[in-house]
């Protein structure tokens, strides 16, 4: 029979330390949607989507009473929508937004990525209206993600989307003012964006991807919080090692509902996506794990070190756990979506720019922060072209989520709710870079790019 | 299939015969079972083998955790593939 100790140790992960599968996303092609008939489309999208994953929450369900564990979100990604809408105008994006949104809400999913577009290197027509869609298309619908690839490491940065971009988010945040500006926590910008992320905002189903596809997110903050608390004043060696058990640990469960969910809903089985999710919940904190190793709080000094530790040591315990991994991999540091990062922020130690530090050595990057509803939009376009290019430099994805919340200013707050938790308004500087982004054109892509 | 059933909390007397008469009620085959108390803390852990369960799974394990809802303990049904996954290479 099974060790009793380790029995205990994983009813304690789900009970006490929020252990939990944070999602089940289906990848749905919709290529095979494509029409020149914009009414045909849309029928076909909202047919193909329901039909996919008509059993997807059922399966999940299912999931839970048997293994036990909690699967937090159920979700879809669809085809960058610009490439199976190419034709369409502004409007005509819109409209398919909503019958993406009217299939999520059928189904029961929470999100549905891939209102996306793919611009590192040039805008087609249908990109270019996709984008320009964005901020009707997130104030207009409630489930759907959008995310925007404005630079890859073989292209270089797209400074032109970069603009447009801050213009996109500075309209989101306009158009949904009546919701703290809501819109502009389903849009993300990225440099490298992956095919198969099933994290949202950011997910998309890759055009090298198959018709369908299950892939899982894990979590699991408040469990490596509670390793390294129980491993004591240890050394690094000794910490890294905690985290890697661990995160092997985790990361099985994660692979076991990926394969059952997969083989349960006929689908195959795509990757694992080693994460550390936080969510607003008590104990449930990547910034709580760096405070944990030593530091007073999360921002200070040694901050990038130990998050540079504990995404290696995650990463190195879950890839032997899983078959295949993919995503994004790495810790999340999205601030209104942790407690601990909150705090942080709002006691004034974790910056903005300690925060840009930070994702130079983790997953993702600048992940849900909310900024002065007055920041101009060529400093939200600077803001993302520095964040971006440590992602191109660096042959790593990076991401910017960020929220200026209308008509709200420092010393204020801002309250999504949900997962999304809430966060304080953190200052920018006021020196303009108004003349770097409107040089226009691409920034060329980094001489370690020519790998061949 | 087997599962494994969990029941944790403040140890009282008929814990185990509440949870193995429940068992029986539906059918489960206790295969193993091990329990230890530690500081007031009663931990119970017990393999059945479901074979020949008269019911589906969801109604078993909601009935047997309605069961340590009603004794004030935490009962807990899972399959034994998660333990089998998290700790076994």
């Amino acid at each position: 029979m099974l060790n009793t100790t380790d029995i205990l140790e994983t009813i304690r992960m789900i009970r006490e330390e929020n252990l939990d599968i944070r999602t089940v996303t289906m990848g749905i092609s919709l290529f095979d949607c494509i029409s020149d008939d914009p009414e045909r489309l849309c029928a076909r999208v909202y047919d193909k989507i329901t039909r996919s994953a008509g059993r997807l929450v059922q399966v999940c369900e299912q999931l839970e009473a048997t293994y036990g564990i909690p699967i937090v979100n159920k979700r879809i990604s669809v085809t960058p929508i610009s490439l199976v809408g190419s034709g369409l105008d502004e409007g005509g994006f819109v409209r398919l937004a909503r019958e993406l949104d009217r299939a999520a809400k059928a189904l029961g999913v929470n999100f549905i990525g891939g209102f996306s577009a793919l611009v590192q290197k040039g805008f087609t027509k249908g990109a270019d209206a996709l984008i320009r869609s964005i901020p009707e298309a997130l104030s207009v619908t409630e489930r759907v993600c959008s995310s925007v690839n404005v630079a890859s490491t073989k292209a270089g940065i797209n400074m032109d989307a970069v603009r447009i971009m801050g213009e996109v988010v500075k309209e989101s945040a306009y158009l949904t003012r009546d919701r703290d500006s809501i819109g502009c926590a389903k849009l993300v910008v990225f440099a490298n964006i992956p095919e198969d992320n099933p994290f949202m905002a950011g997910a998309m189903h890759g055009i090298g991807e198959p018709d369908t596809v299950i892939n899982v997110g894990v979590s699991g903050p408040g469990v490596v919080a509670a390793a390294i608390r129980e491993a004591g004043q240890c050394d690094f060696s000794t910490l890294a090692e905690t985290i890697k058990k661990i995160a092997f640990k985790i990361t099985r469960v994660g692979q076991l509902i990926a394969s059952e969910a997969a083989k349960r809903l006929g689908v195959p089985y795509g990757i694992v996506d080693l994460s550390l999710a936080p969510t607003p919940a008590a104990g449930d904190s990547v910034a709580e794990i760096l405070e944990n190793m030593g530091l007073e709080v999360c921002g200070t000094h040694g901050t990038t070190a130990a998050l540079a530790l504990l995404n290696d040591a995650v990463k190195k315990g879950g890839v032997m756990a899983s078959g295949h991994v993919g995503g994004l991999s790495g810790a999340f540091i999205p601030v209104s979506e942790d407690r601990g990062m909150i705090a942080a922020a709002e006691s004034g130690v974790l910056t903005l720019e300690k925060l840009e530090a930070m994702t130079a050595v983790c997953s993702v990057g600048l992940d849900m922060i909310a900024v002065p509803g007055d920041t101009s939009a060529e400093t939200i376009s600077a803001i993302i072209a520095d964040e971006i290019s440590i992602g191109v430099v660096n042959t790593k994805t990076t991401a910017v989520r960020i929220i200026p919340v209308y008509g709200k200013g420092v010393g204020e707050s801002v309250e999504f709710g949900g997962l999304l938790g809430h966060a304080p308004i953190m200052p920018t500087h006021r020196e303009s870079s108004f003349d770097f982004i409107h040089r226009g054109g691409r920034i060329p892509a980094p001489i370690h790019s020519l790998k061949n | 299939m087997k599962a494994v059933v969990t029941v944790i909390g403040r140890d009282k007397k008929g814990i185990i015969a509440a949870a193995s008469s429940e068992c029986a009620k539906w059918g489960a085959n206790i295969v193993d079972i091990s329990q230890t108390v530690m500081s007031e803390y009663f931990a119970m852990i017990m393999l059945v083998e479901l074979g020949e369960l008269e019911s589906d799974f969801r109604t078993f394990k909601e009935n047997l955790e309605n069961a340590g809802g009603a004794l004030g303990v935490d009962i807990r049904v899972m399959h034994e593939d998660i333990f089998n996954s998290m700790h076994r290479i």
